[in-house]
């Protein structure tokens, strides 16, 4: 049965390699991809049609903006079923459960506390830096609310799990996961209840104040402010559901002891 | 792309990837698994798909790592094949 599962795996290995052969080379502009009109479309017309410098963004946030809405719901659906699966631990069998052998709470190595205190708020100001700057650089909503949420896991691991859940109870770790999808959702909603397709952010320049002489257009601006406040709502929700599943999966549900 | 760059990468991607799943301590594993994830970013940066090279290094190689690690503490460290 091994031979032939190995035989298997070499035959698709084998097949895969092969159809790879047939790749366009890396960078090729003369690729079905790049000879396609959107690309074209998307290099040459996302800066004047989104003012989003980084085009990445653009197309995640508001060209494909759909797409990412679900993908955060994806996360959000993800991270509520690992913490209804293991929250159930703490209501049934919680005494056959015994406790690792663990350090008390509170006795843990002063260097590594301290080093954690200093790290923690960089970590976090880069993570909102990430966040907010993911229209110009390399970054955005996932990525800034992976690093928020790894600061406040990395918190629980120098200290101990109830002094970081002291900071963000179980409850509102779910509350705000929802919450990020009702701001993305929400933003969406919006557009249109003003008459637009749904994300198209540009039906949100009502709200934006009336622009100086030679400036963007509100119409545009109003699509780079929409990606932010999505990201915001990304954010939000990866982050809350990073501690989350860290929280329920290192204590298998019971949110005592930790790491 | 520089080919001796990319080269190395992928041959230590490849020892990296036989080495978490041949090797039968778990948490072993999932930090072999850590470091073939930044292989990759190292990978997706020389490409120049920044914006992926950052997810991978946030997601694959920080947060999964972690979440491996916890649950390899929890459930046990040795792997039964």
């Amino acid at each position: 049965m091994k031979g032939l599962a190995f035989i298997a795996v070499l035959a698709t290995g084998a097949l895969l390699l092969f159809a790879a052969s047939d790749f366009p080379a890396w960078g090729d502009k003369d690729s079905p991809a790049s000879r396609h009109e959107i690309s074209r479309h998307y290099i040459t017309q996302s800066m004047p049609e989104t003012s989003v410098p980084n085009m990445v963004t653009a197309v995640l946030a508001d060209y494909r903006g759909y797409d990412t809405m679900f993908e955060t719901v994806v996360i959000f659906t993800a991270g509520i079923a690992i913490i209804g699966i293991l929250g159930v631990a703490r209501f049934t069998d919680r005494e056959s459960l015994e406790p690792r052998a663990e350090t008390e709470p509170g006795d843990r190595d002063m260097i590594v506390i301290n080093t954690c205190r200093l790290l923690i708020p960089i970590m976090q100001m880069f993570a909102l830096y990430v966040v907010a700057h993911g229209h110009h650089s390399p970054g955005g909503g996932f990525q800034g609310g992976v690093i928020l949420g790894a600061s406040f896991i990395l918190w629980a691991i120098a200290r101990d799990l109830p002094t970081a859940l002291r900071g963000i109870k179980p409850r509102r770790i779910v509350f705000l996961a929802a919450l990020g999808v009702v701001i993305y959702a929400g933003t969406g909603a919006l557009c249109l209840a003003m008459d637009a397709r749904l994300l198209d952010y540009s039906a949100l320049h009502v709200f934006l104040p009336p622009e100086a002489p030679g400036a963007v257009p509100n119409e545009i601006m109003a699509r780079s402010h929409g990606m932010l406040i999505v990201e915001v709502g990304v954010a939000f929700t990866v982050s809350a559901i990073m501690f989350g599943i860290y929280t329920y999966l290192s204590t298998m549900g019971r949110l005592k002891g930790g790491l | 792309m520089i080919w001796q760059f990319d080269l190395l990468v992928l041959l230590l991607l490849v020892i990296t990837a036989v080495i978490s799943l041949r090797v039968k301590d778990l948490l072993s594993a999932s930090i072999v698994f850590g470091v073939y994830s930044f292989l990759i970013c190292l990978l997706w940066a020389s490409m120049g798909a920044v914006d992926v090279a950052f997810t991978e290094a946030a997601v694959g190689a920080g947060v999964s790592a972690v979440f491996m690690i916890a649950t390899v503490f929890n459930t046990t460290r040795r792997s039964s094949d």
